[in-house]
């Protein structure tokens, strides 16, 4: 199966044609340096992204409080995360880089304040 | 409830100056609006321009009341500290030819005892109206021209006579209207409870056919008129000194080149007949048409200008206002067709509904105690600022300021609030939160706390102007 | 009547960035102020990552970048900030009138740095052709209203601009249980990152169409559809949605200076009045808030050059 999609390694954004068999990239063209298979193999084999969103709070000074994966995590878990993102109360008082989830999903990154939050 | 006297269907600008009027009387008085807010309806949109009266019919109500009533506005503005300013107006005239027309309107308008009117030269206009175009040849000035803000008048008007003893109910649609002639009674039955009152005043603006159908009387219609207006901003305030018109057309007075009463210049409106008494769409023509005409007038008016657009619809039926009480259905007092010069006419339109009333039968006894005055409102943004620091000390919500293009603090918000407005657009209205240049991008959050914890209902209930316009869909609270 | 060195005006990336500078360039009398209850301007709304990829060599997130410069400032007691602080008048001889709950206040300022960030094009400003009803937002206020209110403005949404901001709410909305129906894009191509319409449009699967726009917007008390025509072919179709988002554009927000009659000059920051300056989205709009550090520390290096000659 031949499929689409834009390098975003740099502002140069080549188009890559990206031949995939069983969910692994076996053909490459349209990449105009060696990061663009890096990229390709990366966004189709095991696609991870930053998920950044915010939790509420309860008794402090702001409202919501901006949070952040520590590392990318699996793309296909962006909706489950959310829903436990938006299970949250935080009524402790965060600086930025505090752990709010350790170990969020299980999946061996951490869900961490972005904000102060007294 | 109890029967009223007079149940005044409709708080647009000609219902609130009834209702204010009556409200001297020792009378039992209700006003009924069917939005959220007064002034929701037709008065919403109108232009803000008090008439000297010119282009009317000598014998016409619309002549006769439009200078009555631009008399009359003043000084009901110093009464209730509503801002008026007399700006006066020209009538332009690009071709020699249309002198003839000019002097038409003219002898019309001293006719009606119109004030002061004279014939401008190209010198005069060189001189008081220097952006106007120099193929303007000459023009009709008439001095007692004015601006005024129209919903901030309605707000007034009916404040004032809430102060004085009127009811007012809100989201009262007026389904059925039941002639009880023996009891010398109506029963007005609207979405939420039914009225009885011995005299119905129906000032319902676009639907006002449609009320007066109810008690059988169908021998008007009501046809909207659709008209598109921009706004530009508020740095080209000095773009004109007087309020610019055309030679008019058989159905509208043409493109306006306006002031207003906050500021901003406006054009238009354009004149177009539509079936759909709720179309208030905008479009691409009349945008091109408004433009057309302003510039020509005011050649350096662009449209990188504009900064707001709307559109209003005019109530039109036929040619005259329709005042009349119905004599095959006594008690009953049509205030119909209440298109331009409505809003100036209105304090005198109040006056002949009075006369109509006491002819029909109604005693009206002054009261003893009627309080004619109302404090005017302080805004902030139109003090200067020796006087804004004493404000603040003595009340320090005034320097929390909410709405920064306008400079509203949230003591006004507050205010607006503690005087009826329940909406977005109603505190828009009341104190120009909103309506600056960032359009709510910097309040409109600020104005929502206010609104939650004013009135005490959740942030998911706060609407733009009434059920149905909901600004928010969830809330995430814990 | 209040006497400073240095003031100010906005406590936003570019105004901390500036603050610090002037203060390492030798300024130690600096009054800070700030219309909000915090400092960091818009960046306290910006909850996604891509900020510092330039200055810091990091990929932050728009709080993390703003907490940098406020942690460096915490710890100067030469600046002294003036929160919940708003300007209100600006005069030809530097002197700022700015109110705060209680009380107003004037400061006579030897040298200013205005640093008031910008304001978004509203429906307004760009004549879409419709109704108005409730539903239509620009982007930044979605923003606000999603990440610092925990408000959900709208469920189906169509974005009217593919900027960088418009594309990030496309996927802050899509997080949040809304469906972005489409944004629609009046070039033939983005302004934005190519790295935003990847991980916010192509990973939702919303589409993008290049030159379109809105011809008509209908809805009576809230937004119910929109006509959306090509502006090549003139073919068109609907959408329904209850919210349109506008993302056209941002406008340096001068009004202080105009008032004073001072006019921005060709060189970076500098004004027509001397010991004036500005910077950050309020003397241009720039893309990334790394370039408006950079700026806005010459901007404070500037004034504390301005102040010394003045001795």
């Amino acid at each position: 199966m031949k499929k689409k999609i834009t390098c975003i390694d740099c502002p140069q954004g080549c188009q890559l044609e990206v031949d995939v068999e069983n969910g692994y990239v076996v053909g490459l063209s349209g990449n105009k340096c060696p990061k663009g298979e890096v990229y390709a193999k990366q966004e189709i084999e095991n696609p991870m992204r930053i998920l950044a969103s915010t939790v509420l709070t309860r008794a402090l000074n702001i409202k919501m409080v901006p949070v952040r994966t520590s590392r990318p995590i699996p793309k296909s878990k962006l909706f489950e995360a959310i829903e436990e993102i938006k299970k949250i109360r935080l009524s402790r008082p965060v600086h930025v880089g505090d752990v709010i989830a350790p170990n969020f999903l299980g999946l061996g990154v951490d869900l961490i304040s972005t904000r102060d939050a007294i | 409830m109890g029967t009223y006297d007079v149940l005044i269907i409709g708080g647009g600008i000609t219902g609130g100056a009834i209702a204010r009027e009556l409200s001297r009387y020792q009378l039992k008085i209700a006003l009924i609006e069917k939005e959220e807010e007064l002034a929701f309806g037709v008065s919403k949109s109108n232009s803000g321009i008090i008439h000297p009266g010119t282009q009317n019919p000598p014998d016409s109500l619309k002549g006769r009341l439009c200078v009555q009533g631009n008399q009359l506005t003043r000084e009901l503005a110093k009464e209730l500290g509503v801002d008026f300013k007399a700006v006066g107006e020209l009538i332009v005239i690009f071709k020699e030819e249309e002198m003839a027309e000019l002097l038409r309107i003219k002898k019309e308008a001293e006719a009606l005892r119109v004030p002061r009117l004279k014939i401008v030269d190209r010198a005069w206009l060189d001189k008081n109206e220097p952006n106007l175009s120099k193929k303007a040849v000459a023009a009709l000035y008439a001095p007692t021209a004015g601006i005024i803000s129209p919903y901030r008048m309605v707000y007034d008007l009916s404040e004032n006579a809430l102060k004085n003893g009127v009811e007012i109910f809100h989201l009262r649609k007026v389904i059925k209207i039941n002639v009880m002639s023996s009891e010398k009674t109506f029963e007005v039955v609207t979405s939420k409870e039914a009225f009885r009152s011995r005299f119905v005043i129906n000032a319902a603006g676009l639907f006002a056919d449609e009320i007066s159908k109810m008690v059988g009387v169908d021998d008007f219609v009501i046809k909207p008129r659709k008209g598109e207006e921009f706004l530009l901003d508020k740095k080209r305030e000095h773009i004109t000194n007087h309020l610019l018109f055309p030679l008019p057309s058989p159905i509208s007075k043409g493109i306006l080149v306006i002031k207003t009463s906050d500021g901003n210049p406006m054009i238009g409106p354009t004149a177009e007949d539509i079936e759909d008494k709720a179309d208030l769409a905008t479009s691409d023509e009349g945008l091109k048409k408004v433009l057309e005409g302003a510039v020509k007038l005011v050649p350096t008016i662009s449209d990188n200008d504009i900064i707001a657009y709307f559109a209003g619809l005019r109530p039109v039926a036929g040619d005259d206002f329709i005042i009349r009480h119905e004599d095959k259905i006594p008690g009953f007092i049509n205030v119909a067709g209440i298109q331009s010069p409505g809003l100036t006419a209105a304090p005198a339109i109040a006056l002949m509904v009075r006369d109509l009333l006491k002819k029909s039968g109604l005693k009206l006894n002054k009261k003893l105690i009627f309080h004619p005055h109302r404090r005017r409102t302080t805004h902030l943004f139109a003090l200067p600022f020796s006087r804004t620091k004493k404000l603040i000390q003595k009340d320090p919500a005034f320097g929390e300021i909410i709405c920064r293009c306008e400079m509203v603090s949230a003591k006004e918000v507050r205010d607006a609030i503690g005087r009826g407005a329940t909406t977005l657009d109603g505190i828009k209205f009341r104190t120009r939160a909103q309506a600056g240049r960032c359009h709510g991008g910097f309040c409109t959050t600020r104005i929502m706390k206010i609104m939650a914890e004013e009135l005490k209902i959740p942030l998911t209930e706060i609407t733009k102007r009434g059920r149905g316009s909901e600004i928010i869909k969830e809330e995430r609270h814990g | 009547m209040d006497k400073r060195d240095l003031v100010v005006v906005g406590a936003g990336p570019a105004g901390m960035a500036a603050a610090i500078s002037a203060f390492e360039s030798g300024v130690k009398d600096i009054l800070l102020l700030e219309r909000d209850q915090y400092l960091g301007g818009i960046l306290n709304q910006c909850i996604h990552p891509g900020f510092g990829l330039h200055y810091f060599k990091e990929d932050l997130t728009g709080p993390e970048y703003a907490d940098r410069f406020m942690k460096k400032i915490q710890t100067l007691p030469e600046i002294e900030i003036s929160l919940r602080s708003f300007a209100v008048n600006l005069t030809k001889g530097k002197v700022l009138i700015y109110l705060k709950p209680g009380e107003m206040r004037q400061v006579k300022a030897k040298a200013l740095i205005m640093a008031t960030g910008c304001r978004e094009r509203t429906r307004e400003m760009v004549h879409i052709p419709g109704t108005r009803p409730a539903g239509i937002y620009s982007a930044g206020l979605a923003q606000k209203m999603i990440n610092l209110e925990g408000l959900l403005p709208g469920k189906e949404i169509v974005i009217v601009g593919s900027g960088d901001i418009g594309l990030i709410m496309a996927r802050r909305f899509t997080l949040e249980g809304a469906k972005v129906k489409a944004v629609i894009e009046i070039q033939k191509e983005t302004s934005g990152l190519i790295r935003n319409v990847v991980q916010c449009l192509e990973d939702f699967d919303i589409p993008l169409y290049f030159r379109h726009k809105i011809s008509k917007l209908y809805g009576k008390d809230r937004v119910e559809k929109v006509e959306v025509t090509a502006v090549d072919t003139g073919s068109r179709f609907e959408l329904t949605c209850d919210t349109v988002l506008i993302s056209v554009g941002l406008i340096p927000e001068n009004e202080l200076i105009e008032m004073a009659g001072v006019k921005i000059a060709g060189e970076v920051n500098k004004t027509s009045l001397p010991g004036l300056f500005v910077c950050g989205n309020s003397y241009k709009v720039y893309d990334l808030v790394d370039w408006v550090t950079r700026d806005s520390a010459k901007a404070g290096e500037a004034a504390a050059e301005y102040l010394r000659d003045l001795k």
